[in-house]
């Protein structure tokens, strides 16, 4: 069964304040995603990738098309649903993982990673504990664990940032270069960590453009280029 | 807590408050289209005008724009601090959400401010009274939610003191002799005292230097997942609506222009003075 549904989709971003200028990101998008399945989004930097991401979350507005998210409680077509909706969907099924951490400041490593379990469970100790399970399984030297991670080196908040991602075990994880700052070891503890949820039944749309991880990760991989998908296979 | 639709919180219906005589071309003659809030006509000021939000139970709403775009007259429309021209507002405690709060005896207002909403304004002078100790202060409002044991009044005060990081041993002094960041913690302390289930928060941090903003913010932030209580965050500063809330609603010239989650409205604002608000961030 699928989980996800494109159709049609496309997206121009409206730049009022250059003369109304218009970038066109995404053109005629189609393609599936079926439940447990990982796909790899690839292809040039500013081929749309992100954009195509930023759409299904819902960051960006689509300017056309259907984005259908099959749900626990039903199809919900993400370009239409309210905010509210998406409010309830990104709490309890659909996570994002951006490329770079973007943080609360004055938070702690570990209060990060559990900031979406928080929402979703009261048990804050219970929480904490699991995130630092997570951040010890990744390697994140135990010392960091109560610091802010403002002052992280890259391959420090990559790892926060996975955590974070993953710690609720989404329906639907959208992940965007989750190995890239990481050394070849992290590297497959990640790739492990994501078949453990694909395990789990978690769909993925991951974005990399590194060759090892998509071996090793993806069952598909759908190649973008100019805001168009070149293949499908 | 399942957000359907019936499950509001706070419900507004075309709010809308104008300054002097006006006619019904005042509305329509004035807005962002005209970049303008005098009517052209009677020159009444239209403050703001078909406002129309609803609020659900624990959730942070930003309202952002510029100064004069109206955005404190909403929450201070919704406080009774100021009486509306037009419009409804609906908040559940209150007779599940049947009856217009804005057309309630004023008896029946100061209940709903009491023991249903909180207010924390930019200048601690309007939210505390200088001459009542922090401590006081507190108990003024506890006291208008129908506490009146002493004894459970200084406890209670003292937890919320302690909650916002403000020294209990200065409980007894006046908040004239604390500083900026203070005044701003025993005006939270004071606005949560009878645990509302909605906060407004106009413009908190403004004027604050950036250590004490910091503190005040991550302040709110705790009360919130803490105590689940539904905000509205009037701020014009990106930053601070970034930090706080879910959903933003941007305002110009006394109307809504976009509203949106507030991801969406920082990557891709689609009104025009959204886009010249995002790019303007630092």
């Amino acid at each position: 069964m699928n989980i996800l549904e494109i159709n049609d989709l496309s997206k121009v971003f409206n730049l009022h304040i250059l003369n109304n200028k218009k970038l066109e990101a995404l053109k005629s998008i189609n393609f599936t995603v079926e439940e447990g399945e990982i796909i790899g989004l690839t292809g040039k930097s500013g081929s749309g990738k992100s954009s195509l991401m930023k759409c299904i979350y819902r960051t960006y507005l689509a300017s056309g098309g259907q984005i259908n998210y099959r749900s626990i409680n039903g199809m919900v077509d993400l370009v239409k649903a309210t905010d509210h909706e998406v409010i309830e969907l990104r709490k309890n099924e659909i996570t994002y993982c951006s490329q770079f951490l973007s943080v609360i400041p004055r938070v702690s490593a570990v209060d990060v990673v559990c900031e979406n379990l928080f929402k979703v469970n009261t048990n804050k100790e219970a929480a904490r504990y699991k995130a630092k399970g997570m951040l010890k399984q990744l390697g994140l030297p135990e010392e960091l664990w109560d610091a802010f991670p403002v002052t992280f080196s890259g391959g420090e908040q990559q790892r926060i940032n996975v955590a974070r991602a993953i710690i609720t075990s989404p329906r639907f994880l959208l992940i965007d270069e989750p190995t890239a700052s990481l050394d070849p070891k992290t590297k497959d503890v990640v790739v492990d960590m994501l078949l453990d949820l694909k395990k789990q039944g978690t769909s993925i749309l991951c974005i990399s453009h590194d060759e090892y991880t998509i071996e090793k990760l993806v069952d598909r991989r759908i190649n973008l280029h100019m805001g168009e998908i070149l293949n499908l296979n | 807590m399942s957000n359907t639709e019936d499950n509001w919180l706070l419900k507004v219906n075309n709010l809308t408050k104008i300054y002097g005589d006006y006619t019904e071309n005042s509305i329509k003659n004035t807005g962002p289209e005209f970049n303008s809030n005098i009517c052209p006509e009677t020159g009444s000021i239209v403050a703001c005008a078909d406002i129309n939000f609803e609020l659900y139970p624990g959730e942070v709403l930003g309202i952002v724009g510029e100064s004069g775009s109206g955005k404190s007259t909403v929450v201070k429309l919704l406080y009774f601090d100021m009486e509306q021209s037009l419009g409804s507002a609906f908040l559940m405690p209150h007779l599940d959400g049947l009856s217009n709060i804005l057309e309630e005896s004023n008896q029946k207002k100061r209940w709903i401010r009491n023991y249903l909403m909180g207010m924390v304004y930019q200048n601690p002078r309007d939210g505390l009274n200088f001459k009542f100790s922090s401590g006081g202060n507190i108990a003024e409002k506890l006291i208008m939610g129908g506490n009146f044991h002493v004894g459970n009044i200084r406890n209670r005060a003292t937890d919320l003191l302690e909650k916002t990081e403000v020294p209990v041993l200065r409980m007894d002094d006046k908040p004239a002799s604390f500083s900026g960041g203070m005044q701003q913690r025993v005006q939270i302390s004071k606005a949560i005292a009878n645990n509302p289930p909605l906060l407004f928060l106009d413009e908190v941090t403004t004027g604050l230097d950036v250590s004490v903003q910091a503190k005040v913010l991550d302040l709110i932030r705790e009360l919130q997942q803490d105590l689940g209580i539904a905000m509205i965050v009037v701020s014009h500063d990106l930053s601070v609506i970034r930090m706080l809330t879910d959903r933003t609603i941007v305002m110009k010239n006394g109307r809504i222009v976009e509203r949106g989650l507030t991801d969406q409205i920082l990557q891709d604002p689609q009104h025009e003075y959204s886009q010249l608000l995002v790019s303007s961030l630092l």
